[in-house]
């Protein structure tokens, strides 16, 4: 009877079923997960004002978020000394943030909830995200405008939004001059002195030419003493408001309002206004730069890092690949030589990407960026232009490293283009080459797409090779923007990939970074998906325009 | 092996409405030559001594068992077979004095001049406009008023204009199977050739579409010198003029149809004609 069902196969349907079942579930866990952490990040929690019991039994004022919850055996804790009149097994413990850095010292703590008394959550506990030291958690008492009071009391609040966003718009303001005409000075004055340590070099100084460099210089001099002005004006404006917090424990504290990013009261709000803040939140963190070294704010660089250094590899390493795979398929004379080749190609496929970041850059910074310095560059030396790790280099690498699949794939693409369409092609009078270029390639452009598509999914998600060859934790400026040549590919960039593990392991607050480690990499999941999606678009729709390999 | 498996007598010519006048190859203008042709697969031999005139403005059918050598003999007139690696040819085939196999000789030329058909229908994956341009595309033609004409005096040609001409920038592979043929017929004349060779052009196809590529192989006799390979008798008998029987990569008897059909002169023409053997 068992036997029988054996050799019927269905408990192999049955195993390989469940393998599947076991695997997609797995996937699906953890894009659940880092999905379901990530978004959460976003969301204002309510914040809870508490009176906790301390070993010696003093009574402290605690007001911050409930972050994380976890469970701790109740013996283990009175082995600590702890006292506690619970009789269960376990005891709750919740991870709180308390914020206010500047004035604690740290962001966490861990506390017990028997321990926690008089648990309440009063409207007026205002959340404060700062540019530095992180969030401020306190009761807002009142706002002064050049040390004089303007408002206390019950409009507090009122006010204290207004000048919020006085100085968010002032913020802005400065931030787009310092990036847009500052930063557009300071590139042509370095291009100046490029220019003239060109000359230099060449020995041809005379001065005629000394004199315009001079004069160019002096008057992007004076353009800089204007934005420099502008700038300072802006930020004497920005100095001008302050506000007084009562933090826990009753202490008040003055800061100035020129760190305030934004500020709510989340036990206040109700879930419309609590969805809008999440969304602000959402955007804030894909379109904005990060600030507090990677902890807070957006990532914008990174996600725009990720893709522009996919595409460069996707541009680079089509031609290469399709190249090498007609050669292999079309001209190259099949033999011993030809089968070694194809277990060459297949098995760097399988080489661990960091090799490939060594050779990028051994072979491409050192000696390909190094002599290309030496040879067009010489006025920049000794700092390196191209002989530093950058966007260009690391899509080479990346490129060389997906090169295996793409030559496999087209190959394979090439041979199952039926020889009666090449004969049918031929036979036309056209030749071996005219007939590849018309026929025979557009016919193999899905299996093209295909190689792509392994590519692009393998490039995305590496990491490893990266840090070798120009990603960076935090990049000046992006390769990509409104200076001629506007991209730089010399430039170093930032990468998803690197971001999440920066953040979640180098970060010097790890605790306030994680959840921001779950949003990284559901932006990275979701940013490879996008980009697999459209070559899987790409794909189909050539297929339905070449489809004929059917017959 | 063969598609019309009731043959067991020889073909009665009466019946296919033939011309009987009978021809005589003496009087034809020649348009290509073949002299003591060999052809050797590695080591085997599959076209043995072949010498044959193939005459200019008609049809010549290549008949004879599966293996026999007659396509291969065929793909020889625009040298297809320099495409298999191993392939090695004695003796030469003259084109209007020319030898195909001379050094000088550019292959992709002698293609536009000699076209072929082949038995399975290949159209590409391009629009019907695109397949029949791709020819005079190759040549460097892109004028769009020179390729309309072309097109469409193909289509014309190849039967096929009045069905395709409302749906010509469609894709091709959705034709049918005999339409796709005749596709493929306008494809060659397109780029007006001499020569037309046809390698068994209506194996794949049902009977109606049968016919019309044989009423189109009748028309196109006018412009063109068809060289056609079939394993079908009654199409040999009803579309060629003369017809060469091909056995074991000898070519065995060569002479006018209507002779060959009613009066073999040799036994093991008679034999595969009258179904003995095949």
């Amino acid at each position: 009877m068992i036997s029988k069902w054996f050799k019927s196969g269905d408990p192999w349907i049955w195993m390989t079923a469940g393998a599947v079942s076991v695997s997609l579930l797995m996937v699906f866990g953890v894009l659940g997960l880092v999905t379901v952490k990530g978004m959460v990040y976003f969301w204002p929690s309510d914040v809870v004002s508490a009176q906790y019991q301390m070993k010696d039994g003093a009574q402290v004022h605690v007001v911050g978020e409930i972050y994380d919850d976890e469970l701790v055996p109740l013996q283990r804790l009175r082995d600590a000394g702890e006292k506690l009149d619970v009789d269960t097994e376990f005891v709750e413990r919740v991870l709180f943030k308390t914020g206010n850095r500047d004035i604690l010292g740290s962001d966490f703590r861990w506390l017990l909830v028997p321990k926690m008394l008089e648990q309440n959550r009063p409207e007026d506990l205002t959340v404060i995200e700062r540019r530095e030291w992180g969030n401020l958690y306190g009761r807002l008492k009142s706002v002064s405008e050049k040390g004089k009071l303007v408002a206390e009391g019950d409009n507090v609040w009122v006010v204290f939004q207004q000048r919020v966003k006085r100085v968010e718009n002032l913020f802005s303001q400065m931030r787009s001059l310092e990036k847009n005409e500052i930063g557009e000075v300071n590139y042509e004055l370095e291009k100046l002195r490029l220019a003239e340590r060109r000359i230099e070099l060449s020995g041809q100084e005379d001065h005629q030419t000394q004199k315009k460099l001079d004069q160019e210089r002096s008057a992007l001099d004076a353009r800089y003493k204007i934005l420099e002005d502008k700038l300072a004006d802006l930020y004497t404006k920005l100095q001008r408001d302050t506000y007084v917090v009562e933090v826990m424990g009753g202490k008040t504290v003055e800061q100035s309002m020129a760190k305030v990013v934004r500020a709510f009261q989340p036990n206040a709000m109700s879930i419309v206004d609590k969805l809008g803040h999440y969304f602000d939140k959402v955007w804030e963190f894909v379109s904005d730069d990060p600030r507090e070294a990677n902890t807070e704010g957006g990532i914008f660089p990174t996600i725009f890092g990720t893709i522009l250094m996919v595409m460069i590899m996707a541009v680079l390493v089509t031609p290469l690949g399709v190249i090498a795979a007609v050669y292999l398929r079309e001209y190259a004379k099949q033999g011993p030589l030809t089968r070694t080749i194809r277990i060459a190609v297949n098995n760097l496929a399988g080489v661990p990407s960091i090799v490939y970041g060594i050779f990028g850059l051994g072979f491409f910074v050192y000696f390909l960026g190094g002599s290309l310095d030496q040879l067009f560059y010489p006025e920049a030396l000794p700092a390196p232009t191209f002989g530093t790790g950058g966007v260009m280099w690391a899509s080479l690498t990346l490129a060389l490293m997906t090169l295996p699949v793409v030559i496999v794939s087209t190959e394979e693409g090439l041979s199952r283009v039926p020889r009666a369409v090449r004969e049918g092609s031929l036979a036309l009078g056209a030749t071996k080459a005219e007939t590849l270029w018309r026929t025979v390639l557009p016919m193999a452009s899905p299996a093209m797409m295909t190689g792509l598509i392994l590519a692009v999914a393998r490039a995305a998600g590496e990491v490893a090779p990266l840090m070798l060859v120009g990603v960076v934790k935090l990049a000046p400026s992006m390769p990509l923007d409104m200076n001629a040549p506007f991209l730089h590919l010399e430039r170093k960039f930032m990468h998803l990939g690197f971001h999440i593990y920066d953040v979640g392991f180098q970060s010097p607050n790890v605790e306030a970074a994680r959840p921001l480690v779950y949003a990284t990499a559901l932006l990275l999941v979701l940013v490879i998906i996008v980009l697999n999606l459209t070559a899987i678009a790409i794909r189909n729709h050539l297929r339905e325009k070449y489809r004929s390999l059917e017959h | 092996m063969n598609s019309d498996s009731g043959i067991t007598h020889a073909i009665k010519l009466d019946q296919l409405q033939r011309d009987r006048t009978r021809l005589d190859l003496e009087s034809e203008e020649i348009a290509l030559t073949v002299n003591n042709l060999s052809l050797y697969y590695g080591k085997s031999q599959a076209l043995k001594n072949i010498s044959i005139k193939i005459p200019k403005n008609r049809v010549t059918a290549f008949i004879g068992p599966s293996g026999c050598g007659k396509s291969t003999l065929l793909r020889c007139f625009n040298r297809m077979n320099d495409l298999i690696d191993s392939v090695r040819i004695e003796g030469e085939i003259n084109l209007y004095g020319e030898n195909i196999f001379d050094k000088s000789v550019n292959v992709s030329d002698l293609r536009r001049r000699i076209g072929m058909v082949f038995q399975k229908p290949n159209p590409f994956p391009k629009s019907i406009y695109e397949n029949v341009a791709y020819g005079l595309r190759i040549q460097g033609v892109n004028n769009r008023r020179v390729l309309d004409e072309a097109v469409e005096k193909a289509l014309k040609g190849a039967a096929i204009w009045d069905e395709v001409k409302d749906r010509l920038h469609e894709n091709a592979m959705g034709m049918s199977g005999g339409q796709q043929q005749r596709l493929v017929i306008a494809r060659s004349i397109a780029i007006e050739p001499e020569v037309l060779l046809l390698d068994e052009p209506a194996s794949a196809l049902d009977p109606i579409s049968t016919l019309k590529i044989e009423e189109l192989i009748y028309e196109l006799k006018s412009d063109y010198t068809i060289v056609i390979v079939t394993h079908n008798m009654q199409q040999a008998a009803r579309v060629s003029d003369y017809t060469a029987f091909m056995y074991m990569g000898d070519m065995i008897e060569y002479s006018d149809t209507n002779a060959i059909f009613t009066n073999p002169s040799k036994k093991q023409t008679e034999d595969y004609i009258t179904g003995r053997y095949g």
